[in-house]
C-alpha cells in the first residue's frame, strides 16, 4: 500500500480499499471507490474535494452512519485500533461511536435537538459511555463547556439550541464530541456554516484540544485555508477516488495532480500577485452514473493526453511520502528526472 | 408565562359570545318550537294556555330582545330553565357532563396510545408489511363511520361474545364498593371509548408516521446516533419527542370534533352524557337546553384548546422565544 510510506507510529485508523455504493433507481453508483487512508494518534488528516466527491460519505462510512438506503459499504475494511469496524454488529458499533470515535457536523444549528436543553444533550452523551450519576455527569458537562470556552458555562447548560449562536452551537457539538475522550475525531466541514471570524476560533479550538489529548483528527473540507491551517497530511478526492495524497507543505508547494493544481489555483491568497486572476476549473464533475473510461478528470484537465482517455490512472508513489493518480504528473516528473540525469 | 395564560383565557370570552349569537340565530331559523312539540304530544291543547306559556318563556318578544336577555343571563351563569327535566339547564348539564368527560378522556387516551404506537411502528418498519398493515388499518378506521363501528363492536363483543355490556354506564341495581363502581364504569366504557377513539387513532397514526419519518431525516438525529445511543433511545428521546408536536396540534383541533362525535357514540351505546342530552333536546325542541349544551360545550373545547397551547409551550421551547 502506498499510504504506508509515512514513517511514524502505527495508525489508529486505517481504511483499506473502502467501497461505498449508492443503490439508486438509475443503478448502483460507486460513490467511494477503493479508498485507502490512515490516521495516526495526534495526526490531522484533511480530506478535500468538491461537493459530491465522496468525502462526507467516507466519514459516515467510518462511523457506520451511512444513510441506508441508498448508501452502503460494499467492500473494504475500516480498521480502528485493530478492529474492523465494517464487520462489527450495530450494538458493538454503538459502543465505539461517541466514545472512541466522535464526529461533528457541518451545520451546528440543525445538529442539536431543538427541544432538549444543551446540557441534557451533553449529559446524555456522557452517561451513555460512563457509569456516572446525573449529578456527576452535570459537573463534567460544565467542565466540558469551559474547555470549549463557553462563558458562563453553568447557566448555559440550561439553554436551548435556539438561544445560541452558530459558533456557540458548534462549540457545544465539539464539547459533546470530546465528552468521552475519543481517540479519533471526525469533523465534517466544521466551519462551513459559520462566519469567517468564528471559523478561525473554532479551528483554533480544535487544534488546541487535539494537542492536549493526542487524538487523531480527520477534517473534511473544501476550504484550503483550513487545510493549510490545521492539516499534517492531505488527501484529495475526486469523483469517489483518492487522486493525491501528500504532506501539507509539499502539497501546497508542488501539487502533482492536475485537479489539486486547479483547486489551489482557484483559492484566493494574500501572497498572490496583485491583479493576477483566480483560475477556475472549467466544466463540471462528471455524474457518478456517467463516469468516462480512463481518468475521471479528463474532461476538465488542461494537460489531458491520449493515455488519460484510454486508461484509468492508479495511485502511485511519485515522490517520497506522496502519491498521485495522474499520468500528466508522471510524465512531468520523469521529464524532470531526465533533465537532472542529463 | 402567567401573561400568556391570562391572554389565552381572555380570548375565550369573545369566542363564547360569538358561539351564543350564532347558535341563537341558527336555532331561531330552525322550524318548530317546543310548543309545537308540546301540542303534538298532546300535553297542551288549549290555545289560551299556549299564549300564556309563550309569554312566560318570553317567546312573544322580538328575537333581538330575546338574544340580549339570553346573553345577560349567561353572563350571570344562568342558562335558563328546562321544562322537560323540570330543572335549571345548568344543573342538568353539570349532572350529565362527567359521563361525557370520562368518555372523551378515555377515547383521547385510546386514540393517543393506539395512534402514536402504530405511527411509530409504521415509521420504524417503513415500507414493510407492518407499515402496510398499519396504513390499511388506519384507512379502514378513518373511513368507517363511528356509529357503524360502534354497532359492529356491540354485535361482536357484547352480543356474540358477551365480553362487554351492550350499553349504559353502570349495571343497574347492583350495590357496590367504590372500587367495584369504578371497575363497573370502566367495563361499560371499553366499547364506546374504543369506537370513538379508533377514528382519531387512525389520524394520529398517519400523522405520527409522516412526522416520524420527517424528523428521522434531520441532522440532530444523526448527532444522537453519532453519540452512540441505541436505536430505541434515539427514537424515543430524539425522534418521537419532536414528532409529537404535530400530534399535539392535531389533538387540540380534534377535541371539538370529538365532542361532536361523542353525540353519536352516546346515542349508540345509550351513554348518559351531554351528547345524548343534546340529541334528545334537539328532537324535543328544548332550545334552552340545546343552547346551554352548545355554550358549555364550546367553553369546554376552548379551555381544552388553551390547555393544549400551554402544553405546546412546554413541549417546544422555541415558541417562548417568539
Amino acid at each position: 500500500m502506498i499510504m504506508g510510506s509515512k514513517a511514524g507510529p502505527t495508525p489508529i485508523l486505517s481504511i483499506e480499499d473502502l467501497q461505498v455504493s449508492l443503490f439508486t433507481r438509475r443503478g448502483v453508483l460507486p460513490a467511494v471507490d477503493g479508498l485507502s487512508l490512515t490516521v495516526s494518534a495526534g495526526e490531522t488528516l484533511a480530506i478535500v474535494g468538491e461537493s459530491g466527491c465522496g468525502k462526507s460519505l467516507t466519514a459516515l462510512a467510518i462511523m457506520r452512519l451511512l444513510p441506508n438506503p441508498p448508501a452502503k459499504i460494499v467492500g473494504g475494511a475500516v480498521r480502528f485500533m485493530g478492529r474492523d469496524l465494517a464487520a462489527l454488529s450495530e450494538r458493538e458499533m454503538q459502543r465505539v461511536r461517541g466514545k472512541d470515535i466522535s464526529m461533528i457536523f457541518q451545520d451546528p444549528m440543525t445538529s442539536l435537538n431543538p427541544v432538549v436543553a444543551v446540557g441534557d444533550q451533553l449529559i446524555e452523551a456522557i452517561r451513555r459511555h460512563n457509569d456516572v450519576s446525573r449529578h456527576e455527569a452535570r459537573d463534567r458537562a460544565v467542565e466540558l463547556l469551559r474547555r470549549v470556552r463557553i462563558p458562563d458555562a453553568e447557566r448555559r447548560l440550561n439553554d436551548y439550541p435556539h438561544q445560541m449562536s452558530g459558533g456557540m452551537s458548534q462549540r457545544v457539538m465539539i464539547a459533546m464530541a470530546i465528552a468521552c475522550g475519543p481517540k479519533l475525531l471526525i469533523a465534517d466541514e466544521p466551519t462551513t456554516a459559520l462566519d469567517v471570524t468564528i471559523q478561525a476560533q473554532i479551528i483554533e479550538l480544535m487544534k488546541e484540544l487535539q494537542s492536549s489529548s493526542d487524538m487523531g483528527l480527520i477534517i473534511i473540507t473544501h476550504d484550503l485555508g483550513v487545510v493549510a491551517e490545521v492539516a499534517d497530511r492531505v488527501a484529495v478526492m475526486y469523483a469517489g477516488r483518492k487522486v493525491e495524497e501528500a504532506p501539507v507543505e509539499a502539497l501546497f508547494e508542488r501539487p502533482l495532480h492536475r485537479y489539486t493544481r486547479g483547486l489551489l489555483g482557484a483559492t484566493p491568497s494574500a501572497q498572490r500577485r496583485r491583479g493576477s486572476r483566480l483560475v477556475e476549473i472549467t466544466g463540471n464533475v462528471p455524474a457518478l452514473s456517467d463516469l468516462p473510461q480512463g481518468c475521471a478528470f479528463q474532461n476538465r484537465c488542461p494537460d489531458v493526453f491520449d493515455r488519460c482517455r484510454a486508461e484509468r490512472p492508479q495511485l502511485a508513489p511519485l515522490l517520497p511520502h506522496r502519491s498521485a493518480a495522474c499520468f500528466a504528473a508522471e510524465k512531468e516528473l520523469s521529464r524532470d528526472a531526465a533533465a537532472i540525469g542529463a | 408565562m402567567r401573561r400568556i395564560i391570562i391572554r389565552r383565557l381572555a380570548q375565550i370570552i369573545p369566542l363564547i359570545f360569538a358561539v351564543i349569537v350564532m347558535n341563537f340565530v341558527l336555532i331561531h331559523l330552525a322550524p318548530g318550537s317546543l310548543f309545537d312539540v308540546m301540542t303534538s304530544e298532546q300535553q297542551i291543547t288549549d290555545p289560551k294556555m299556549l299564549d300564556q306559556l309563550r309569554h312566560t318563556y318570553g317567546v312573544d318578544q322580538p328575537v333581538s330582545v330575546q338574544l340580549a336577555k339570553y346573553i345577560w343571563s349567561v353572563m350571570r351563569l344562568d342558562l335558563g330553565y328546562s321544562y322537560r327535566q323540570n330543572a335549571p339547564v345548568f344543573d342538568v348539564i353539570v349532572q350529565q357532563l362527567p359521563a361525557t368527560l370520562i368518555l372523551m378522556l378515555a377515547a383521547i387516551g385510546i386514540a393517543l396510545l393506539v395512534g402514536v404506537t402504530a405511527g411509530v411502528l409504521a415509521s420504524i418498519k417503513v415500507n414493510t408489511i407492518w407499515d402496510n398493515l398499519i396504513s390499511l388499518g388506519a384507512v379502514f378506521f378513518f373511513a368507517a363511520p363511528s356509529f357503524w363501528l360502534g354497532i359492529m363492536m356491540t354485535v361482536m363483543f357484547a352480543v356474540k361474545l358477551g365480553w362487554f355490556p351492550v350499553g349504559g354506564m353502570r349495571t343497574i341495581g347492583v350495590d357496590e364498593t367504590a372500587v367495584g363502581a369504578v371497575l363497573n364504569v370502566m367495563h361499560h366504557l371499553v366499547l364506546p371509548a374504543t369506537a370513538l377513539g379508533l377514528f382519531y387513532a387512525a389520524t394520529f397514526a398517519r400523522v405520527m408516521r409522516a412526522s416520524m419519518l420527517e424528523v428521522a431525516r434531520l441532522d440532530f438525529v444523526r448527532t444522537a446516533r453519532a453519540k452512540g445511543l441505541s436505536g430505541g433511545r434515539v427514537v424515543m428521546a430524539h425522534v418521537m419527542r419532536n414528532a409529537m408536536l404535530p400530534i399535539v396540534t392535531l389533538l387540540g383541533l380534534q377535541l371539538g370534533t370529538m365532542l361532536g362525535g361523542s353525540v353519536v357514540i352516546e346515542a349508540v351505546f345509550s351513554w348518559p352524557g351531554i351528547g345524548s342530552l343534546l340529541f334528545d333536546s334537539v328532537m324535543s325542541r328544548n332550545f334552552p337546553m340545546v343552547l346551554g349544551v352548545l355554550v358549555l360545550g364550546s367553553l369546554l373545547v376552548a379551555v381544552c384548546n388553551a390547555t393544549v397551547d400551554l402544553l405546546y409551550l412546554r413541549l417546544d421551547p422555541r415558541i417562548k422565544a417568539r
